[in-house]
């Protein structure tokens, strides 16, 4: 059967908020529009019930008491939170001072990471950016290799959005508390595709969203222990107290009962929908590897999440390859949007070659991906990457035996 | 971004993709001059290739480009009004006459420089074969 196009294969970006989700907010809009935070009636008690319910729902899903979960607008948001928080909570000089402390992040974190801790740097600490391997992953050894007496944070993304290699997260927690050391992890990929558990896997202070987890946008929450050891924050967002001091506003109500429902449902349907997505990737994988010469499959070959496939096609451009895939959504590794192109950061840390970064797709699958969109896609890019090839100088040089990487190109 | 009709139509059906033999056999080619601007890690490689006949007109010109689709789009078009034309009258191809024919936004200007750079160069490329001194000596716009 042929899919419906166009095929939305940008899952990491985004998810489709699921009907179940959008059912449950609904009522939220216009019957029960109470302040969670109003004590003296129906309409605020009836709020607060809703999102208490949805603390619960969320604390469910990674194993946390629901007084450790603090409702946020996003994983942006939870993760400035917890590192400005936990920095500035944790520092071994007042501000306006050097020497406050030492953090260690990676090189291929997402913005929200990367520019908090820029901003640490700028404001007295020391941050040190660990370079992953080739194949994409942190290791707890490199982490130890890293730690100083002053180290007081370690913020890693549990899985990362480009390529959905994943960190090893639980043996680094081990690691930091032994050292008592704050682990934050950003899980916005991670949590909701995959098992997680804070106690087993010594999680301090983690960050998810709703809206890759097909919950809403603009909601999302982060875990922060509260014992063995306790783990304080510095709030960013001063006001009337809300979540325990830590982050003011008056409540999203409609969107934490939307993100609480799609944490529910992540819950209930993640082992059956982990494995139909790893088949399908695979699947999606191995039909662009076989029929493709000098494709690569990005990142480690096991440890990545279920549904984010990321490859390579040598000698064709990012852009054009999109341009000619048009019926299929999905991200590319470069932006041609300006004179120097930047290629993908993320691939760069990898040692993906520039050329090679610019020529790559990000596929990522979710909860109505089907088996007939993946063979759709598949020949898709097969015919757009010969189209391309065709008109690549590129590929006629490597065809005539020539290492493109070696020859001296007048860059403009 | 969307890419104006004219862009897609040089993406899906490119005009004169090709080459007049390989690397090294249009290398030796006296009637051929070629020009390969640009580079992989800035995500566009141009190679235009232009047949010039004895009385000086190019006869036949073609291209092969790495690139987003406006880049595609600039070089096919390249080709397109360089075949007929006389050295001299090739060296007055304007990018700017290229932004207009193919409606390229600000951001993808530079893939109409770099066609006009490769049309240079391949120009310039024919004449330094030939023995001929270029003719007019404006360098390439800056970029
Ligand atoms: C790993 C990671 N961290 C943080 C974010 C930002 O999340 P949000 O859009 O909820 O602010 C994203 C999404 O783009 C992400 O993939």
């Amino acid at each position: 059967m042929a899919p419906k196009l166009p095929i939305y294969f940008d899952n990491a970006a985004t998810t489709r908020c699921d009907p179940r989700v959008v059912e449950a907010m609904l009522p939220y809009f216009s019957e029960k529009y109470g302040n969670s935070a109003s004590r003296n009636h129906s309409f605020g008690w009836e709020a607060e019930d809703a999102v208490e319910l949805a603390r619960e729902q969320a604390a469910a899903l990674i194993g946390a008491n629901p007084k450790e979960v603090i409702f946020t607008s996003g994983s942006t948001e939870s993760n400035n939170l917890a590192i400005k928080g936990a920095a500035n909570m944790y520092a071994k000089a007042p501000a306006g001072q050097t020497g406050r402390g030492h953090v260690i992040t990676a090189t291929h974190e997402h913005k929200a990471v990367l520019d908090p801790c820029k901003r640490l740097q700028r404001e007295g600490f020391d941050v040190t950016f660990l370079e992953p391997g080739a194949d994409g992953i942190i290791t707890a050894e490199m982490v130890a290799g890293a730690m100083r007496p002053d180290t007081i944070l370690v913020t890693l993304m549990w899985a990362n959005n480009e390529l959905g290699t994943i960190n090893e997260i639980p043996q680094i927690g081990a690691l930091c508390h032994q050292r008592d050391v704050v682990l934050h992890t950003d899980a916005t990929q991670w949590v909701g595709k995959m098992p997680t558990d804070v106690e087993r896997d010594c999680i301090d202070l983690m960050s998810w969203s709703g809206h890759k987890m097909y919950g809403p946008k603009g909601v999302g929450a982060l875990y922060v222990r509260r014992r063995k050891p306790r783990v304080r924050l510095e709030a960013i967002l001063d006001g009337g107290g809300h979540e325990r001091g830590m982050r003011s506003g008056t409540m999203n109500v409609t969107g934490i009962v939307g993100f609480g429902k799609a944490c529910e449902l992540c819950r209930q349907e993640m082992e059956h929908e982990r494995e139909r997505l790893l088949k399908l990737r695979r699947k999606l994988e191995a039909g662009l590897t076989s029929r493709i010469e000098v494709c690569q499959v990005n990142g480690h070959a096991d440890k990545r999440l279920p549904n984010i496939a990321n490859v390579s096609f040598g000698f064709v451009e990012g852009e054009s390859l999109m341009m000619g895939v048009k019926d299929l959504a999905c991200s590319s590794g470069s932006a041609c949007t300006s004179a120097s192109l930047e290629p993908s950061y993320v691939l760069k840390a990898l040692g993906v070659g520039d050329e090679l970064a610019h020529s790559s797709l990000r596929l990522s699958l979710g909860r109505w991906s089907t088996e007939e969109e993946v063979d759709f896609a598949i020949e898709a890019i097969v015919k757009a990457v010969e189209h391309l090839r065709t008109m690549s100088p590129l590929w006629d040089l490597h065809k005539e035996g020539i290492d493109v990487s070696k020859i001296q190109w007048q860059a403009h | 971004m969307a890419y104006s009709d004219k862009v897609v139509d040089h993406y899906q059906h490119p005009r004169n993709v090709g080459s007049f033999g390989t690397s090294s056999e249009v290398a030796t080619r006296a009637d051929v001059g070629v020009g390969i601007v640009g580079a992989p890690e800035c995500g566009d490689v141009m190679q235009l290739q232009i047949k010039v006949n004895e009385h000086g007109v190019i006869e036949d010109a073609k291209f092969k480009c790495f690139g987003c689709g406006s880049a595609i789009a600039s070089s096919s078009l390249a080709t397109e009004w360089l075949k007929g034309r006389s050295l001299d009258d090739a060296m007055s191809i304007k990018n700017t006459q290229i932004v207009e024919e193919l409606s390229l936004p600000p951001v993808k200007i530079h893939c109409s420089v770099l066609a006009e750079d490769s049309i240079r160069a391949a120009i310039a490329d024919y004449r330094k074969k030939n023995g001929l001194a270029a003719e007019s000596a404006a360098p390439a716009a800056a970029h």
